[in-house]
């Protein structure tokens, strides 16, 4: 499992890298949604995985800390998640801006050689 | 210790009154003139009544706490010296204010000029009596930055500007030398307080690092005193208003690097480079300054010149470093603060009467205003240093100083002849002052009618003239004792004998003074006509200007070089800084790792589950093929980014975090359907960019790929690596343990979020608000492109089919899905309802304010997706800023309301309530912050929403030709309004 994971991971970050480095907004805007995919995994898998367990405790007993799967990096990922999806909102919306003035979708905001 | 509360007060009363002068309105100008009257008269009389403590060479002292842990204190000190000065800023602030009463038209905006000069007064005072020097510095950097302020008052004025900045880079600059001068000195001295400094006077000469700690201070004392080479400043700062030149740019604060210079001579004077530097300096200046003031045409730059030819003098003294030489620059600092403001204010009134400060159209001025010209003649005459007068006096003084100095050195004659030259000089320039304005044919052709001004505008002039002959009559009897008091805190017991009188009998100061008369009149008499004809500035030197020296350094160091270096280093494409950055990431990466032995051998593994491993084959295939896809395939690399999202989604529900796979899952529906937006108003692109398949292309591609390999795999390694290890941390087993009994949920995850760690939440939904705010910002602007302006291909084809086919326009795309918009519209209240109960179990069971946000938000996406903007928007208004800004205050009261209670901000409290019939109801704060964070969500996630779904709307509104001129209406405050 953990060897599937860690590829996936690899293939999701290859992927994202790649498409950060092209020239159409597009591209870098499905890039970065890829990168925060693998990413986000990357921080979730930091607490070991853990088959049919959960981060819910039970009402007033004893926790045995052992029992239950890492809420720390949950909490990281549950902020990224939403970090992740706010700036992609923002890159669409300045993507499309850029779109509108500069009448091109190049991320340098004019065409090459131009 | 009254006294000390006084000084205390003194300090902070100039400061109080700028703080309420800044809050005024602008109408009240008179109010402004009598509250910075009444500080200054308070200011007067607090002064006069601490005399007596200081009398004798006693010293007042305060001391308020500040920054203990670093020994530094507020501390005060108030001695002879330092009450001179604050006599000087305070009387002459006073009159000042007075002036400026009149002077200011109704126009200016009196607030900002009585804020600034009630400032500067304060700041003042605090450089004159700080009794330590790192406070001192505060003060110090204080009046350049409030002088930058009064400088350039006149902001609308380019000159203004210009001077303004100058004067600050220099002083500040200067400021900047004297803080490591004065750092330096306190390591030395092992205090920063300034007796401890004075007293450590033998260590300090004697110190390796005395001539670095030296050349700093004088640097600072030399730029804001204007001595040569930073003199270029002060002419430049004349931009002015008139009684800020008068009170700032000759009284003051140029006075505060002479009086640095005399605080720190028991420090830091009496060597040999004390004595070269200072004098040769001090000379220079004494010189050039009334060698320059001769040839200008403006009396505002005149007097400029002569203000620094006149601080020359006085750090020639200081150079010169006798204990008469002290005495002599005591007194001419207050000889010249007198006469020179009475001067500028004069030459104000002139400026304010006949609107032109030009001596070559100026004439004759006798006439029209008799008591002005009267009393400007006898400032000059003070100024050029005729008996009778107190200018007379201090320059006695520094002749016999200078004819002494250095007896049998090499500096021998240059102190003598070049005293006797510079005030021929002066009383040159006093002379063309004098005649030019005052005498001559009556005035012609003067922008205004001149005419004496009100009383009050020249009362001040009358005070301080009227001072200008008391003194020179009877100084003993007059200054005498004060002069005494001031020297004796300087010199200590060396404090010479002198006196104070005007005849010494005929000796060689005399001859020197009667010599420098006649030589200055004989000099004007041969000049006068030239200089009139003469451009500005003296011949040959006038080529060689200081400003313009410093505006060529300001181009070449903070523009032209920084242009030169970006153009070699910079690029202005993405492209390559992206890659630097993901090549640094991974080379700092690399290097963390470079003993790879943490990656051998796997410890422990779960077993593995072949769906597990088909799914993400799947999910690599679409990660790669979305990656493949989205230069020319957008809508097939959007669906396949889909496929690897969900299979993000799947990863987190089958490692059991319920958390995650719900809030992934609704922020993948709402990060596709806005992408899904997004697509219209991308450029087509159905065939191959030319130049993707040429040589440079293929190579940078190559190279990517090899970077996004090389990434890829590291963090494959790396995430391999950690996962097949034990976890060590046990910060996630103390959240396990107190989740329940601390933070009264059972979700873990959502406790840390709202209570453990809620002030990191509450940061990340102000991130999320800010970005909600830039998305509102920024498509209240913009326009789609025109190419992206007509009705996408669908919808014409449709309309094409309605009118072939005799329906009306639009009939196809109202029918259009009509089954699924009904479903998405019935399901608008089963997401609400979905939205409240993940919101509520959140603190307990999967969900949460972030989860139900975004859902919530889904639901008004739908309705968005189901039908026309227009039609949703007639029937469902959502205010998303309103929705983050209740969001924001929820989070933040909520977390402030433990504030209340005494607890550390965002301390949640948890409890159950008994309710009748439903029983106990778990009632926790966190869940009011988790309301906030909800709301902000909402507002944050729809008006991205509504920001792109108005595209559409403003294309088809949007008239072809006048959209370039026309500002665009902001569309989506117009949502907000109506």
């Amino acid at each position: 499992m953990e060897l599937v994971l860690s590829l996936a991971i690899g293939v999701l970050v290859a992927s994202g890298v790649w498409l950060l480095l092209r020239p159409r907004t597009y591209q870098v805007i499905v890039g970065l949604a890829l990168l925060s995919y693998g990413v986000n995994l990357f921080i979730f898998s930091m607490g070991r995985l853990r088959v049919g367990g959960s981060s819910i405790v039970e009402k007033g007993a004893v926790v045995d800390p052992a029992a239950y799967l890492d809420p720390v990096p949950q909490a990281l990922v549950l902020t990224a998640i939403v970090i992740s999806f706010a700036t992609t909102a923002l890159f669409l919306v300045v993507l499309l801006a850029s779109r509108g003035f500069t009448g091109t979708d190049h991320v340098d905001g004019k065409e090459p050689g131009e | 210790m009254i006294q000390g509360d006084l000084l205390l007060i003194l300090l902070a009363l100039p400061f109080a009154g700028s703080l309420i002068a800044a809050v005024s309105p602008t109408n009240v100008r008179h109010a402004e003139a009598w509250l910075s009257g009444i500080v200054a008269v308070t200011g007067l009389g607090i002064t006069a009544a601490l005399y007596p403590s200081v009398a004798g060479g006693g010293a007042v002292h305060a001391r308020l706490e500040w920054l203990p842990a670093y020994g530094l204190d507020l501390s005060l000190r108030l001695d002879g010296f330092a009450w001179i000065f604050l006599t000087l800023i305070m009387g002459i602030g006073l009159l000042v204010v007075l002036y400026a009463r009149y002077y200011l038209s109704p126009n200016d905006p009196a607030p900002r000029f009585y804020c600034g000069l009630l400032a500067f007064m304060g700041a003042m005072t605090g450089i004159v009596i700080s009794g330590n020097v790192i406070l001192l510095i505060v003060f110090w950097e204080l009046t350049s930055i409030f002088s930058f302020l009064l400088i350039g008052y006149w902001h609308q004025n380019t000159a203004a500007r210009d001077g303004a900045r100058m004067a600050l880079i220099v002083t500040g600059a200067g400021g900047l030398c004297l803080l490591g001068g004065m750092l330096l000195l306190g390591q030395i001295a092992g205090s920063y307080e300034l007796e401890a400094i004075l007293q450590a006077g033998e260590r300090i000469r004697q110190h390796e690092l005395y001539l670095p700690i030296l050349v700093l201070v004088l640097i600072g004392a030399f730029a804001k005193s204007a001595q040569f080479p930073f003199h270029f400043w002060l002419p430049n700062a004349m931009a002015a208003p008139t009684p800020v030149s008068a009170y700032l740019h000759s009284a003051t604060m140029v006075k505060a690097g002479v009086f640095l210079l005399l605080r720190f001579w028991p420090a830091l004077g009496g060597t040999d480079a004390w004595f070269w530097i200072v004098t040769s300096a001090g000379m220079t200046t004494f010189l050039l300054g009334a060698f320059f003031a001769l040839f200008q045409h403006d009396l505002k730059g005149l007097l400029a010149y002569s203000t620094i030819s006149h601080l020359g003098l006085i750090t020639a003294l200081a150079g010169l470093g006798t204990p008469l030489a002290i005495v002599a620059a005591i007194f001419h600092i207050m000889n010249h603060a007198v006469f020179k403001a009475s001067l500028f204010m004069a030459a104000g009134i002139i400026d304010h009467e006949t609107g032109t400060r030009d001596m070559r159209r100026l004439s004759g001025l006798r006439g029209p205003m008799p008591i002005t010209a009267t009393l400007a003649i006898v400032a000059s005459a003070a100024m050029a240093g005729v008996p009778l007068l107190n200018g007379f006096l201090s320059k006695e003084m520094f002749f016999a100083e200078a004819f002494e100095a250095g007896k049998g050195s090499l500096l021998d004659p240059v102190t003598t002849w070049g005293a006797l030259i510079a005030s021929s000089l002066s009383v040159a320039y006093s002379l063309r002052f004098i005649h030019q304005v005052f005498f001559g044919p009556p005035p012609a052709d003067l922008p205004r009618e001149p005419h004496e001004p009100a009383h009050w505008m020249r009362f001040p002039v009358e005070i301080l003239v009227v001072t200008c002959l008391v003194v020179g009559i009877v100084p003993a009897a007059t200054v005498g004792p004060y002069l005494r008091t001031a020297a004796q805190s300087v010199l200590g017991p060396a404090t010479p004998a002198y006196s104070l009188t005007l005849w010494h009998g005929i000796n060689a100061p005399l001859v020197m003074s009667v010599a420098a008369l006649g030589l200055g009149s004989l000099l004007y008499a041969l000049l006068a006509r030239r200089l009139s004809r003469g451009p500005e500035g003296p011949p040959l030197l006038r080529l060689l200007k200081g400003q313009r020296i410093f505006e060529r350094s300001l181009v070449v160091f903070w523009w032209r070089w920084p242009r030169a270096l970006y153009s070699l280093l910079g690029t202005e494409r993405l492209q390559p800084q992206l890659r630097i950055l993901v090549l640094l990431a991974l080379a700092s990466l690399a290097w963390q790792a470079r003993d790879a032995a943490f990656l051998d051998g796997a410890l422990w593994v779960t077993e593995l589950d072949p769906v597990f491993a088909i799914a993400w084959v799947i999910g690599a295939v679409c990660a790669i093929g979305a990656a493949w896809q989205a230069k020319y395939h957008r809508f097939a690399a959007l669906t396949l980014l889909g496929g690897a999202g969900v299979l993000t989604c799947v990863t987190f529900v089958w490692f059991s975090a319920a958390d995650l796979a719900v809030t992934q899952l609704v922020v993948e529906i709402v990060t596709t359907v806005l992408l899904l937006l997004g697509l219209r108003w991308l450029p087509k692109r159905s065939q191959a960019i030319a130049a993707d398949v040429e040589l440079p292309a293929r190579v940078r591609r190559t190279i990517d790929l090899m970077i996004a390999v090389v990434c890829g795999a590291g963090i494959a390694a790396i995430a391999h690596a950690v996962m097949t290890r034990p976890q060590v941390s046990a910060t996630g087993a103390y959240f396990l343990e107190n989740a329940y009994s601390e933070g009264g949920g059972t979700n873990a995850v959502n406790v840390i979020l709202v209570d453990f760690r809620a002030f990191d939440t509450f940061g990340e939904i102000t991130v999320l608000g800010i970005v909600g705010l830039t998305v509102f910002a920024l498509l209240r602007r913009f326009r789609p492109a025109r190419e992206s302006m007509d009705a996408p291909m669908q919808q014409r084809i449709q309309s094409e089919a309605d009118a072939s086919s005799g329906r009306d326009l639009g009939d196809t795309v109202q029918d259009y899905l009509r089954v699924p918009s009904v479903v998405m519209q019935w399901m608008f209240p089963a997401i609400i309802t979905l939205s409240a109960y993940l919101l509520l179990r959140g603190h307990d069971l999967p969900g949460g304010g972030f989860a139900a946000g975004v859902a919530l938000a889904i639901g008004f996406l739908l309705q968005y997706l189901a039908a026309d903007a227009r039609w949703v928007e007639a029937r469902l208004r959502v205010l998303p800023v309103r929705w983050m800004g209740a969001g924001l205050l929820t989070a933040a009261a909520t977390g402030a309301g433990a504030l209340l209670f005494g607890y550390p901000f965002l301390t949640a409290s948890a409890r159950y309530v008994s309710l009748p019939v439903i029983g106990d109801v778990p009632v926790a704060t966190a869940l009011l912050f988790d309301l906030g964070v909800f709301s902000l969500v909402v507002g944050a996630t729809i008006v991205v929403l509504i920001a792109l779904a108005h595209q559409s709307l403003r294309g088809r509104t949007r008239a072809p030709e006048a959209e370039e001129a026309e500002p665009a209406p902001p569309p989506v405050a117009a949502l907000e309004e109506g």
